[in-house]
Parts: structure tokens; sequence; C-alpha cells
């Protein structure tokens, strides 16, 4: 018993290296799709102080807007511009209808509000576009380089690499754009104390319809690529979910935090399946993030990189 | 506080009120059925100190609300540097360089002292996203010379030591100095302060008068102020209004004030025969 769980899955790590490269790197790879996701809450979280439960289906909103359109016959290139703009639009009346009446409130208020948004955005998605699954085939191949595989016998998938790439490239962005100057401040400072923000002339509404589009469009990437893997339907609303863990883990107001958690437990969870599935009886994946997330909170509450927690008393 | 009291003489001497930089004409402010304030007027001159008083519940802090814009009177205009307007809003107010403080210390608790201070300075940052978003050459420089400014401060202040504590674990009296120095860091022309010295020991107490002192000295900074000690109210406004159930019963000079009798009756209650 004790042999299973703690020696075998190492041997086999040891017997075939390559194999354990592999998982590593799909888990990687995987771990870079929910790190997309957790970075939509780290945003608004970052500017507002404010789990936005509606991240999800903000992701599902965005990738049916995207789909529907291109359905419709629309150039993908245009869909594509037209679902950003969507987002924005959708920012500008969250701010105007939601949270501007309740500037200055608690932030469990902003929280109950952004359920209410959840709710509002699956099911007018669904009454728009309809409530089938939809096939997305962004015409990235699903297969492994064949090249690469030959000559080093590891195969990598072309849509994670490409995955992987967007989201880099997304993070670099937004984590210059929101660290170290006037607006990093100014989203911290709002995310504070929302009165005293106002009161040091930081414009309350325009930061929120910023970081709320900015969300928006991360979430349409996330949308995008998790559509093409799992097509466009209600599930996508719960990929949220899967950012849980990996924001408890890399500390809600943490951009690259995001992204090591993200890959953590995206690795964490192959490697797990593979090699410790057998021995809980399989299906690990679907819980193990959890677990991790649970440990993390017992003895690093603000995760990896998060803010201390400061309570003077 | 003999010391203020000749520091404030020897301030006397030398300064001159300028214009009127502020004035509020007939602001009438409900709460459905509860009336904040009823019709008041005053007004407050360039480099003037000038304090509100009241009892509790006076309408004191609803009026500094309505000042910089956090309350939009039902009735009544607001005219601040010739410009007359029915409402303010608040970053509007802030860019336009009215700066303040709040009774119960509004800082953003999870950065440090210096972070805080340097909110101040967002509205004086005008470089564009691109710049910003690259912390690149323009954005950079801007931000050193910001940097410098709000090192002055923090040296004014005193509050060197406490530069990289998050403001969260300063003792209180450091917080409302780091709070004043947010403020100062806007470069105001019409500093709000709501009872900077509310919940201080006399040193305390004692240095922030210092410290409003010198900056309406030295940087000519106007300066509207509630307090509820009367010994500080006296020793350092030129003038005072004094407000009681949101309506304004005197205003003038810290001596017209402190005989009449209508304030005393409000102090010290009315005996009912």
């Amino acid at each position: 018993m004790m042999q299973a769980f703690l020696v075998d899955p190492f041997v086999v790590m040891y017997d075939a290296p390559i194999f354990f490269v592999e998982v590593f790197v799909s888990g990687l790879l995987s771990g870079v799709m929910y790190a997309l996701v957790a970075l939509g809450f780290v945003l608004i979280f970052k500017a507002s102080g404010v789990f936005n439960f509606a991240q999800g289906a903000m992701v599902l909103f965005a990738a049916l807007t995207f789909v529907g359109l291109w359905e419709l016959g629309v150039n993908p290139w245009l869909a594509l511009i037209l679902s950003a703009l969507t987002m924005i639009g959708v920012a500008f009346s969250v701010e105007r209808i939601v949270l501007r009446p309740l500037v200055n409130q608690d932030p469990i208020i902003f929280f109950m509000a952004t359920i209410g948004i959840t709710y509002f955005l699956d099911g007018f998605g669904q009454t728009i576009w309809g409530s089938e699954v939809r096939p997305l085939d962004i015409g990235i191949p699903n297969e492994p380089f064949m090249d690469f595989a030959d000559w080093s016998g590891l195969y990598i998938n072309k849509f994670d690499v490409f995955a992987a790439v967007v989201c880099s490239v997304l993070v670099a962005v937004l984590a210059g754009f929101f660290t170290k100057t006037k607006i990093g401040r100014a989203l911290r400072a709002v995310a504070d104390d929302h009165q005293a923000a106002l009161s040091v002339g930081i414009p309350l509404k325009t930061i929120w319809t910023i970081v709320w589009s900015v969300a928006g469009i991360v979430g349409l990437a996330a949308g995008i690529l998790w559509g093409s893997k799992l097509g466009v339907q209600f599930t996508l609303a719960l990929i949220a979910f899967k950012a849980l863990p990996v924001l408890i883990l890399g500390g809600f107001t943490s951009i690259p935090g995001a992204i090591i958690g993200g890959l953590i437990i995206g690795s964490g969870e192959k490697i797990a399946e593979v090699y410790w599935g057998d021995a809980f009886g399989g299906a690990i994946e679907d819980w193990f993030a959890y677990v991790v997330a649970l440990i993390f909170l017992l003895f690093r509450p603000q995760g990896l990189f998060g803010e201390k927690i400061i309570e003077r008393v | 506080m003999l010391h203020n009291q000749d520091k404030k003489k020897i301030i006397c001497m030398g300064k001159k009120l300028g214009e009127v930089l502020l004035s509020v004409d007939h602001i009438s402010l409900a709460f459905g059925g509860v009336k904040a304030l009823t019709d008041i007027c005053f007004s407050i001159r360039e480099k003037e100190v000038f304090a509100i008083i009241g009892p509790n519940g006076a309408g004191k802090t609803s009026m500094l609300n309505v000042i910089n814009g956090f309350y939009h009177p039902q009735e009544g205009e607001i005219t601040y540097k010739g410009v007359h307007r029915k409402q303010m809003r608040s970053h509007v107010a802030a860019v336009q360089g009215i700066a303040r403080t709040f009774q119960n210390v509004a800082l953003f608790k999870g950065m440090s002292t210096l972070d805080n201070i340097m909110t101040g300075r967002i509205i004086h940052m005008k470089r564009n996203l691109f710049w910003q978003a690259c912390y690149l050459g323009p954005a950079r420089k801007e931000e050193m010379e910001n940097r410098e400014f709000v090192e002055k401060i923090i040296d004014f202040l005193e509050i060197q030591a406490t530069r990289r504590t998050p403001v969260g674990r300063l003792p209180y009296g450091l917080q409302k100095r780091v709070e004043l120095g947010r403020a100062l860091a806007m470069e105001p022309d019409l500093l709000l302060l709501d009872e900077p010295m509310a919940g201080m020991n006399i040193e305390e107490k004692q240095d922030m008068c210092r410290f409003v002192l010198d900056v309406n000295d030295q940087f000519g900074t106007t300066i509207a102020l509630i307090e509820h000690d009367m010994g500080v109210v006296m020793d350092i406004s030129d003038k005072v209004v004094v407000l009681d159930y949101g309506k304004k019963l005197a205003e003038g000079t810290p001596d017209e004030v402190r005989g009449n009798q209508a304030v005393i009756d409000a102090y010290l209650g009315v005996p009912h025969n």
C-alpha cells in the first residue's frame, strides 16, 4: 500500500524520463490556460478588491459572441474585434448600472452584485446565441509537432504551444501596464478605499471601466482558446472554478502569481493523474488542484505573491 | 499651546488675505427627511485658515463633503475660483486643487507611506498610457521628479522612518500625518481637514498645529478645517463659522465667535424653565 504511493510512481518516472518530461510540459501548457482565466479575476480584484464571480460568465459570453458572429458569416478577424468591442460595452454597462450605485459599499456587496451579473450574462448570451454546443476551429491543429517528436521523442501539442504564446504576450503586456506606474498605484488605491481614491483625483469610473474592459478582453482570449478545446458551451463558465485554486496559490493580487499558480496547478495535476492516478483509483485531476489550494490556505493564505494581510488592532 | 499662540501672532503680522477662493451660497442638503444643511452661506478667502465648528451632528462633515463633491446639495451654489457650479464632482475637484483628509483616516492601508503619498501626485503625472506601460523614458523621469517632491513632504512631516511601512501598521497619530502628506502632495489650493487632531495627545496636537500653520505660511495654502478642540481652533484660525443642526449660528473672528451668545448656548445648553 505505502509502496504504491511513495515508491512506485518515482520508479516509473525514473524509468521513463522522456515520458515524464512530456507529462510535465503538457501540464505546464494547460496550466497556462488556467492562468489566462485566473488573470481576469486578478485584474478586477486588484482594481476593486472584489472577487468577480462573473468572470466565468464573461468568458462564456465573449466566446459565444465570437462564435455566433463567425457563424453569421462575419470575417473571423472582424468578429474578434466586434467581440472585443462587445466586452468593452459590457464593461461600460456594468460600471454604469451595477458598480456606480455601489460606490463605497463593502466588498461583499460587490461580490453579490457580480453573482447577479453572472446570471444575467449566462442567460443573455444563451438567449441571443442559443445554448447548443458549438465547435470552434481557429485553424491551429490539435496535434503534436511531428518533426520535433521524431527528433526528441517528445510529443508537444501545437495548440497548447499556441495558447501558451498568446497567454505569455497578454501577461507581459498587462504586467507592464499595471505595475510600477501611476496606473498600478491608482488601481491599488481604488481597491483599498473608494472615497480616498476620489479625493486624490482618481476617476473611479474610468478606472473601473478600463479594468472591466481589459478583464473582458482577457476573457475573450480565454474563451476562444478553451472554446476550441472543449467546444463553446455552457461548461465554459465552469472553467472559472478551475481558476480558483490557481488564484489561491498565486495570490489574488498578483499578475505573475496567476501565471506561476497556473503552471504549478497545471503540471501538478497532470503528474498526479499519471503517476498517482492508479493508487487513488483515478480521476485525481478533478480534485487535486483544490486540495493543493486547501493546503495553501492553511499555511500561506495570501498565496505565493499576494499582499501580506495586515490588521492593526 | 503658548508656543502656537506666539507663532500665530508672528504669522498674522505678515499675512495678507487674498481674494475669495470659495464661496457657498444658500446651500441646502437633505437625506430624505433629514435636513443635514439648511441655507448655509459663507466664503473662504485665499491664504485663510477657516474653521468650521459645532456640536456633533451639526453638519460640519456634510459641509466638507459638499465642497469636495461627495454630496450634491439639493439647493444652492458653490463658487470656486470664480466659477459657479451647482455641484462638484470629487475627482474633478481634486484636479482643480481641492484636497482633503478624513475624520476616520481614509488611507490605502496595504500600501506603504511612500506609495500613499505618491497617489497624491497622480493628478500631476501627465504622461500617456503608452509610456506608463513601458515604464520608460519620459514616464520614468516623471516618476523620479514626483518621487523627489514626495520625499520633501516626507521630510517636512518628519515621517522618514515610516517611508516603507504599510500604513495599516502605523499608529493612529502617524496615519493622520500620512493622510495630511497625501493631501499636500496634490499641491492643493484649498485644503480641507476633517478633525485633523481628533484622538491625539497634546504633543501630537502641537505637532499637527505646527504642520497646519507651516503649510498655510510656507505654501500659502488656504485651509478649511473642522476641529473640536476649541483651544486649537481659537489659536490657529483666522475665521470661524459655527454650525448647529445644519444651520449657521455665527461667523466671525475667533474672538467674535467666542463671545456670541447663540454659540455659547449651543455648546453649553440653555436652561429650560
